[in-house]
């Protein structure tokens, strides 16, 4: 196949790439938009194959490599919970970030086969984006080894800070720099090793600072990452499929990045530069005497049989107990009694965008029964019970009170207007940003301590 | 003067980022997990590298150094394809519309 018509074979899968992500504009549209990305992928492949027309006994070795990737990938999609969609998000961004890095250094030790000159004598524009697409490979692999090991739990999800922390990074991305430079003007291997070598261990220092409940954050900041990646590997390899979606993926990252600060009500680098959560610890002693009204299933159950409209905040506790179905069924059970009940979803609820709903759709939710915080805050205020099963601080007035505090300013759900909200919860232990939350002291809260999915089975049987 | 094939590139990128800068601004909150799952599987044409790097030794050894990174490669992003576009898929079946009930 000729190069001109492979590239514009290159094209169409671009395209379909980009009509794969317009298609999640909705979910009616979304799983016609999956089956173009498919589709794009498939024509990338195959037009990879006749370009090359080389079907020599490398071919049969391509393929086996391609079905052993494939059937664990498929084993892995049918298997994995949805409550771990974000570790398995990170794992992916790390693989994508390897096979960037492992592209990169076939093309560096092997030039000829992609018409990049020949060892020793690369073609400097080659060189320098070969190394940036590697370099960014490395950074997102190691980083999304890290965010997997916080995610899953292997690692504690509290931040790891040192002394010059930032100053070490600094220098190391300075030293990137140099050795990028180095690498382009002697070609040297020695070089291109150590580069790969710093780049990881940047990554890994990137993120071990950084806590567990800003990853929603970093995992989107990853999942820019490896497009970045993606694009420096199809500028190398003058293929504009790559480019394409290499920009896609990138600018994809960096806007989830975005929409997560800002339910945050945080910079980005605030985020990135690490270490919130460790410092906020020490609240005060006095807040544990306040009076705190609490109350059992059968108090919950006689609050929501006589209330006419619901709201449901759920948070990454809900996700911990696994309480979605059991949720779900007390919504059902509100239901036949002609309750009008609606879910309300914090942008950062959860451990990565979208956290909740991808949860709440497995059990069944419908999806149009749950709202976002800008479509669904007026609504508190004429409801009579919101019920909060496993968020926080997503909910606490303070951020809309007290400039003192580290989360003011940050939006959050209005629940202290409904007439009475349910705080099911296990202790009065404040939420990750370590501060005390002021509703539950109000009047008009009843805490329920116990584990989400406990407390959500034993409403349904007083209901 | 000619202009550098470079350019052209860089115009693709540019514009691409422009196209996705769009595209994922009109991609709906709750479909942001699966959003991240498809750029996921998608990130993953970095496959035709792979098998590029793959298919590069000759008859005689297969695996050379360059190619066996081409092989590893091409298995890592497969892993990719295959669980992105099953695990979207997967997510995607599970949203639906209030049934008209009672």
């Amino acid at each position: 196949m000729s190069a001109n018509l492979s590239a514009i074979f290159y094209l169409i899968s671009g395209i379909l790439f980009i009509l794969a992500l317009r298609g999640l504009s909705s979910p009616e549209t979304s799983r016609q938009g999956n089956f173009f990305g498919i589709l794009g992928m498939v024509i990338a492949i195959t037009v990879t194959f006749l370009s090359i027309g080389n079907f020599s006994s490398g071919f049969i070795y391509v393929l086996i490599f391609l079905l052993i990737g494939g059937l664990i990938g498929t084993f892995i999609a049918y298997k994995i919970p949805m409550t771990a969609m974000p570790e398995l998000v990170a794992g992916f961004h790390s693989l994508v970030g390897l096979a960037a890095v492992f592209v990169a250094i076939s093309a560096f030790l092997n030039p000829e086969a992609f018409n990049l000159g020949s060892p020793g004598n690369i073609k400097l524009g080659s060189l320098i984006e070969m190394s940036i697409g590697a370099v960014v490979g490395a950074i997102t692999f190691s980083g999304s080894i890290i965010a997997f090991l916080k995610l899953r739990g292997i690692m504690s999800g509290s931040p790891i800070t040192f002394r010059g922390q930032h100053l070490l990074n600094a220098l190391i991305l300075i030293s990137i720099i140099v050795l990028t430079y180095l690498l382009c003007s002697t070609q040297s291997s020695n070089l291109f090793w150590i580069l790969l070598a710093v780049s990881f261990l940047i990554g890994f220092l990137l993120i071990v600072p950084i806590g567990g409940a800003d990853m929603p954050v970093v995992i989107s900041m990853l999942n820019s990452y490896s497009g970045w990646a993606a694009a420096g590997i199809g500028f190398t390899l003058e293929n504009s499929a790559l480019i394409i979606t290499g920009a896609l993926v990138g600018s994809s990252g960096a806007i989830l990045s975005y929409i997560m600060c800002k339910g945050m009500n945080r910079s980005f680098f605030n985020v990135i530069l690490g270490g919130f959560g460790a410092t906020e610890q020490s609240f005060s002693k006095d807040n544990e005497k306040k009076p705190v009204k609490s109350g059992n299933a059968e108090d919950a159950a006689f609050l929501m049989k006589n209330a006419s409209s619901v709201i449901i905040v759920p948070g990454y506790g809900m996700a911990v107990a696994q309480a979605q179905h059991a949720l779900r069924e007390m919504v059902d059970t509100l239901k036949k009694n002609d309750i009008k009940v609606t879910y309300a979803i914090h942008p950062v609820a959860g451990r990565m965008p979208g956290h909740m709903n991808v949860l709440l759709a497995e059990a069944n939710v419908p999806y149009d029964e749950v709202f976002e915080l800008e479509e669904i805050n007026n609504d508190f205020a004429n409801a009579d019970v919101a019920f909060v099963i496993g968020a926080n601080d997503v909910t606490n007035p303070v951020a809309k009170t007290d400039p003192q505090s580290p989360i003011y300013g940050m939006p959050v759900l209005d629940v202290e207007k409904c007439k009475s909200v349910l705080f099911v919860k296990r202790s009065l232990s404040p939420g990750y940003a370590g501060i005390d939350n002021e509703l539950f002291y109000r009047d008009n809260t009843l805490m329920l301590f116990a584990d989400a999915k406990k407390m959500t089975e034993d409403i349904i049987k007083n209901l | 003067m000619e202009i550098d094939p470079f350019i052209f590139r860089l115009s693709i990128f540019i514009l691409s980022i422009f196209i996705g800068y769009y595209v994922v601004w009109s991609v709906t909150p709750s479909l942001h997990t699966p959003l991240m799952s498809v750029t996921n599987a998608i990130s993953s044409v970095i496959i035709v590298g792979a098998i590029i790097a793959g298919l590069a030794g000759n008859s005689e050894s297969i695996f050379n150094t360059s190619s066996i990174f081409g092989f590893l490669a091409i298995s890592l992003a497969a892993i990719n394809i295959f669980g992105g576009f099953l695990v979207t898929q997967r997510m995607l079946q599970m949203y639906k519309k209030k049934k008209k009930d009672k």
